[in-house]
This record gives C-alpha cells, sequence and structure tokens, in this order.
C-alpha cells in the first residue's frame, strides 16, 4: 500500500510509548482476578483500561502513518543535561544518610550546576555555599524537619 | 442571609493573626515564582506540600492557594515590564503591556493589570461563596453513578482544553488513572503493580510525579534553551491611569471578570485559558482592532482580570465536587489529604471554618496584593537579573528535600529521579503532562464509584445512560469529542491553545 510510511515521527512515537504502557500493565493485570462486572475483582478495571490505552495508541500510531499527516521528526535530545540532573538527584538520594545534608546538598548543587553550559567553579561554590546555609536555616532550625545534618560516623 | 452568615465565619478564621500571616507568606512567595521565570506556581506546591505536615489544615490551604493566585500578579510584572511571561498566563499579557511599557506607560499597565486583578478577585470570592451552597447541594444527590459520569467529563473536558492533538490527551489521562492502580486495591487488599516493593503498597505518591515532571525535568528543558535576557530596565513614573484609560479599561475588566469566572469552573480551565480567551474576545469586540499589539489598554485590562477570577474559582470544582479542575488543584487535592480532609461535598459541612476561611482569605489576600504589587515593582525587577545557572540549583535543593520529607525516606527521592527521566520523554514527545496528573488523582475515585455502581446495578452498564443526571453528564462529554472531532474546530482549538 502506498503511503504506509512513518511520517509523523514524533506522533508514532508517542503512540508507541502508550502501547507499551498498555501491554505492560494489561499482561501485570492478568495476575489479579477480574471477577464479573457484577463483582468486580482487583483485575477487572486495569484490563479495562488497558484496553483502551492500546486502542488509543493504535489511533495514534496509525494517524502518525496516514498519507494526510503532516512530516514531524523527532526532536533533538539532551543527554548530559539529563544525566546531570537527574545524576545529582540520585547521588543525593544515595548520600543523604551516610554523608549528612550538608555532603549531600553540596553534591547535589555542584552536579547538576554542571548541566548549564554557563557553569563556573566559583559561582557554583558560592551558590552552593549561600544555598547550604539557606537551607540549614530554614528546614532544619525553622521548621525542625527530621533531617540528618552531618555525616552518620560522626553521631 | 446565610451567604452573609457564612462570610462572616470565613472572616472571622482569614483575619486570625497566624492565618493572615500564612496568606501573606504565600501571596509573597507566589508573587516571587509569578516573577522567576521557569519556576511555576505547580513546583512551587509540590515543593510547600510536605512542609505543611506542621502547620493547620486551614493555615496551609491558604497559604497554598496563595501562591497560585499570587503567581497571576508576579506574572503579569515581568510581562509588562520586561516582555516575559513569569507565567503561562500572562502570556498574552505580553502582547500589549509590553508595548505600553515601552511608550512610558509601563505604571499605567502595571497598575491596569493589579487594578483589574483585584477587582476580578472580589467578584470571583463572591462569585465562590454564592455558588458553593447549591453546587454542594447537588452534589450531596450524586450516588456513584453520577460521580463516575462527572469526573469522566472533567477528564474528557481537561483532555480538550490541553494543547496538542486530543487523542494523545486522553491517552495521558488514561495512563495517569494505570499509574494510580498502582498499591494496595481497597475491595480486595491485594496488591496490584506493586512487584513486592512495600514503599509501592500505598500507591504512587504524586509529589515526587509532579515533581520529576514539572520541576527537574522542566530544568533540562529550560537549560537546553539558554537564551540570554536583555532587560530594558526603566523608571517607573506615574501609575495613574488618565480619564480615558479607565473609561476603556472599565468595560474589558467587567467582560475578562465574567468569562474568567465561568471559564475556572470548567474542567481543564483556570488562569491559562481565561487569559487567551479574553484577549480575543477584546480585540473582536474592540472598535480599533488596530490598537491590539500596539499598546491597547484593553488588552492588558481583560486578560489580566480574567486570569485572576479563573484561579480563583477553579477552586469551586474542587471544593463542592471534590473534582479538581487543573492540575494545581490536583495538587490541593493532595495538600488536603495530608490533613485528612477529603474534597468533596462534606468539606462545607465537616470543616465549615476551613471552606469559608479559605474563600475569605483570597479576598484579603488579593487585597495584599495590590499593596504588595505596585510598590514593589522594582524590587521584583531586580530578581529578574538573578542568572539562571544560580537559580535552577536552589529548585533543585528544594525539590529534593520537599520530596524526602514526604516520608523521611530516600525512596520518593529516587521515585522523582526516575520521573525526571519519563518528564523529559514527554516533553520530547510534546505529550501533555497535565492531564496524566488529573488521571493519576482522579484514578482511585473513578474505579471506586465505577465499581459500586455496578455492584448496584448488578453489572449492568447501561445504568449510566438510563439515570438522567449520568446519562447528561456523558452526553455533554460526548458532544465535547464530537465537537472537537469537526474540522473547523479543530483548527481553531489549535489556533487558541498555541502558545
Amino acid at each position: 500500500m502506498k503511503g504506509l510510511a512513518i511520517r509523523n515521527h514524533r506522533a508514532f512515537a508517542s503512540g508507541a510509548l502508550f502501547l507499551a504502557f498498555a501491554i505492560f500493565f494489561f499482561v501485570t493485570a492478568l495476575q489479579y482476578p477480574a471477577g464479573t462486572a457484577a463483582k468486580m475483582g482487583p483485575g477487572y478495571f486495569p484490563r479495562l483500561l488497558a484496553i483502551v490505552l492500546a486502542a488509543i495508541g493504535l489511533v495514534v500510531i496509525l494517524g502518525a502513518m496516514k498519507p494526510a499527516a503532516g512530516r514531524e521528526a523527532l526532536r533533538a535530545w539532551d543527554l548530559n543535561g539529563l544525566a546531570w540532573i537527574t545524576g545529582s538527584v540520585i547521588l543525593f538520594g544515595a548520600l543523604l544518610f551516610p554523608l549528612g545534608l550538608v555532603g549531600a546538598l553540596f553534591v547535589l548543587i555542584m552536579v547538576s550546576s554542571r548541566a548549564s553550559h554557563e557553569f563556573t567553579w566559583i559561582g557554583a561554590l558560592t551558590n552552593a555555599a549561600v544555598l547550604i546555609v539557606l537551607c540549614l536555616a530554614v528546614f532544619v532550625y525553622g521548621l525542625g524537619l527530621p533531617l540528618p545534618v552531618w555525616p552518620s560516623l560522626l553521631n | 442571609m446565610d451567604l452573609f452568615h457564612n462570610l462572616a465565619i470565613g472572616f472571622a478564621t482569614a483575619a486570625q493573626p497566624a492565618n493572615l500571616l500564612y496568606a501573606f507568606f504565600g501571596c509573597l512567595l507566589g508573587t516571587l515564582i509569578g516573577v522567576l521565570p521557569g519556576l511555576g506556581p505547580l513546583a512551587t506546591i509540590a515543593m510547600l506540600l510536605p512542609i505543611t505536615y506542621a502547620l493547620q489544615p486551614d493555615a496551609a490551604l491558604i497559604m497554598l492557594a496563595g501562591i497560585y493566585y499570587g503567581a497571576q500578579y508576579g506574572g503579569s510584572t515581568t510581562a509588562i515590564v520586561v516582555n516575559l511571561p513569569g507565567e503561562s498566563s500572562s502570556v498574552v499579557t505580553t502582547i500589549d503591556g509590553y508595548q505600553m511599557a515601552k511608550q512610558g506607560r509601563a505604571g499605567v499597565a502595571l497598575s491596569t493589570a493589579a487594578i483589574g486583578s483585584f477587582f476580578a478577585g472580589c467578584v470571583a470570592t463572591l462569585a465562590l461563596a454564592a455558588l458553593a451552597g447549591p453546587l454542594t447541594a447537588t452534589a450531596l444527590l450524586f450516588g456513584p453513578k453520577e460521580f463516575f459520569a462527572l469526573m469522566i467529563l472533567g477528564l474528557i473536558l481537561a483532555s480538550v482544553l490541553s494543547s496538542g492533538p486530543f487523542i494523545e490527551g486522553i491517552g495521558m489521562v488514561v495512563l495517569g488513572m494505570l499509574l494510580s492502580l498502582v498499591g494496595t486495591d481497597l475491595n480486595s487488599g491485594s496488591q496490584r503493580f506493586a512487584f513486592g516493593i512495600p514503599q509501592l503498597f500505598d500507591g504512587l505518591d504524586f509529589v515526587p510525579l509532579a515533581m520529576g515532571i514539572f520541576g527537574f525535568a522542566e530544568i533540562v528543558k529550560n537549560l537546553e534553551q539558554d537564551d540570554k535576557l536583555s532587560l530594558v530596565t526603566q523608571k517607573i513614573t506615574n501609575l495613574f491611569p488618565t480619564r480615558d484609560d479607565f473609561r476603556r479599561m472599565v468595560p474589558a475588566m467587567l467582560r475578562g471578570t465574567t468569562l474568567g469566572t465561568l471559564l475556572g469552573v470548567l474542567p481543564g480551565g483556570g488562569a491559562v485559558l481565561s487569559s487567551f480567551a479574553s484577549y480575543t474576545l477584546e480585540k473582536k469586540l474592540s472598535r480599533h482592532p488596530e490598537q491590539f499589539g500596539k499598546g491597547a489598554i484593553e488588552g492588558v485590562a481583560g486578560p489580566e482580570s480574567a486570569n485572576n477570577a479563573g484561579a480563583q474559582t477553579s477552586f469551586i470544582p474542587l471544593l463542592t465536587l471534590g473534582v479538581p479542575s487543573n492540575v494545581v488543584m490536583a495538587l490541593m487535592v493532595g495538600a488536603m489529604n495530608i490533613h485528612n480532609i477529603h474534597p468533596g461535598p462534606e468539606v462545607m459541612t465537616k470543616n465549615p471554618t476551613l471552606f469559608w476561611g479559605l474563600i475569605a482569605s483570597m479576598w484579603v489576600g488579593n487585597l495584599m496584593l495590590l499593596i504588595l504589587n505596585l510598590p514593589l515593582v522594582g524590587l521584583w525587577v531586580k530578581l529578574l537579573t538573578i542568572p539562571y545557572r544560580y537559580l535552577f540549583p536552589a529548585i533543585m535543593v528544594f525539590c529534593s528535600i520537599g520530596v524526602y520529607s514526604i516520608n523521611s525516606g530516600t525512596f520518593e527521592v529516587y521515585e522523582a529521579a526516575v520521573f525526571c527521566v519519563f518528564g523529559y520523554i514527554l516533553i520530547k514527545l510534546q505529550l501533555p503532562a497535565a492531564p496524566l496528573l488529573l488521571g493519576l488523582v482522579l484514578g482511585p475515585a473513578i474505579e471506586e464509584n465505577f465499581r459500586r455502581a455496578m455492584v448496584l446495578s448488578r453489572g449492568d452498564a447501561t445504568v449510566l445512560l438510563t439515570s438522567p443526571i449520568s446519562a447528561s453528564l456523558l452526553a455533554a462529554a460526548a458532544i465535547a469529542i464530537i465537537l472537537i472531532m469537526l474540522p473547523t474546530i479543530r483548527a481553531r482549538r489549535e489556533e487558541a491553545l498555541q502558545e
């Protein structure tokens, strides 16, 4: 058939994302008893939703391949920025207990600052100092949130 | 009269020193984040949610509401002075507001925006108070099938009004509902989609999800754009509109307020939609449409009144029916849940001081904003000179501490990291995240009501169509879908929702 090519790559990927989630939820939901409409089990509603999502995914995918679909490419990805930002959050989670709030915040600020094209060491260090003092004042002493402030070895 | 009696209770609550302080704090913070581009009310409210544990429920909600409508004020300030919309609801204000500023009339534009917002805020407060009673009474008549139909209507309208293709918006709603099923099934007590991870037994908390998508992923997106701001700061003189200005802005304010009040109630509505609709209306009605884009005062007065009215009346469906009409309202559901208040018709009867206090605080907050904004314009504009490279690590820090504080555990921090990656994928695919969050928040209630309705009807799904209320709600949803499919309306919607 003529014209059955992916014309709108953005929409095609969106539809595929819907379809993938639908399959994942449907297959997982097969473990849960469905019951009947009058007496639904925990598996009934998830299966219903997964089928709806799969149908939507298919419609979006087909729409992206229609000869009439406008051409649209996928946008460029900046994996560097994503990696610095996501990595800094994961490091914060991992280091909060061993290093305490001060150390974990320092790592979070320094690592995430690298995501900017305008990164300078002096700027980031100053920013870290200001923000750490601010956080201690607001969250630890002001609001009294239960946060480990110093490394656990010192306690 | 009942209304005045209730408002009296409200003002008594709102005027308590602690509540006044938190309203002030919320307005100040809201203005601040409204001024700063790249940080919206959504991320701020998500950040502050865990901290509100320590507050009284009314103080917490008063502060969070203040952030939302305060942001509308702050966003317009930067839109006018430096042509930079701090919030998406003030995008249209840049068109004529900045032109006025270039003509040396920044002061007039600012006071027009402030007066319009204040007027709209007063009217919306009254509308909220007047509509709350009847709507709550209606909601009390609702059974499971009516609530099910109402929420379906809300979600459909929210997808119709979100940007991008309608079918993708609906897909995001359904995906959000599926994500909401993670955790313990309340009917059977069994675990679903938890994969033996104990932290997931209570379900996916939406704060890490919102923070990952609207906080962290948004930062990655903003860093990609790194455009330099050129600030044209000028002395702001003469705040007072002339007699001619008044003659032109008053009708625009009245129309903007009416439009915003109506659109705010609509699910999926709120501040952004109201401001766009009002600008289009003013341009259509004006006898001098050619002046629009060149500093027409109506182009500031209308949208600025509309966005504030819309921001406030979007509380109506939340407080009376328990259905959040936009994502910020969905976060308010979270804030209420933290304090064990379940949004819906019972709020008014069970927590009258909270309900009316919140409404009255909005009026008080608007007064504070009027006083806070005009004299401090210079200070707000100075804030814009803070480079983004110092600002975003601060957002990272507050978000991370906020996420950790939900349960004093690091699991939520990792969850936010996962949703940061997911949010980035959504940005790249241009899929709207707001419907996802609404689906996530409404999912459990929809399943619950659906199951109850089916139990009551012994599994007969046609009962949804034979009860008059649920049938008309579902019919409205169907009409909305059919309308959106019509080619002409489709084209106009895409035009209107383009940012």
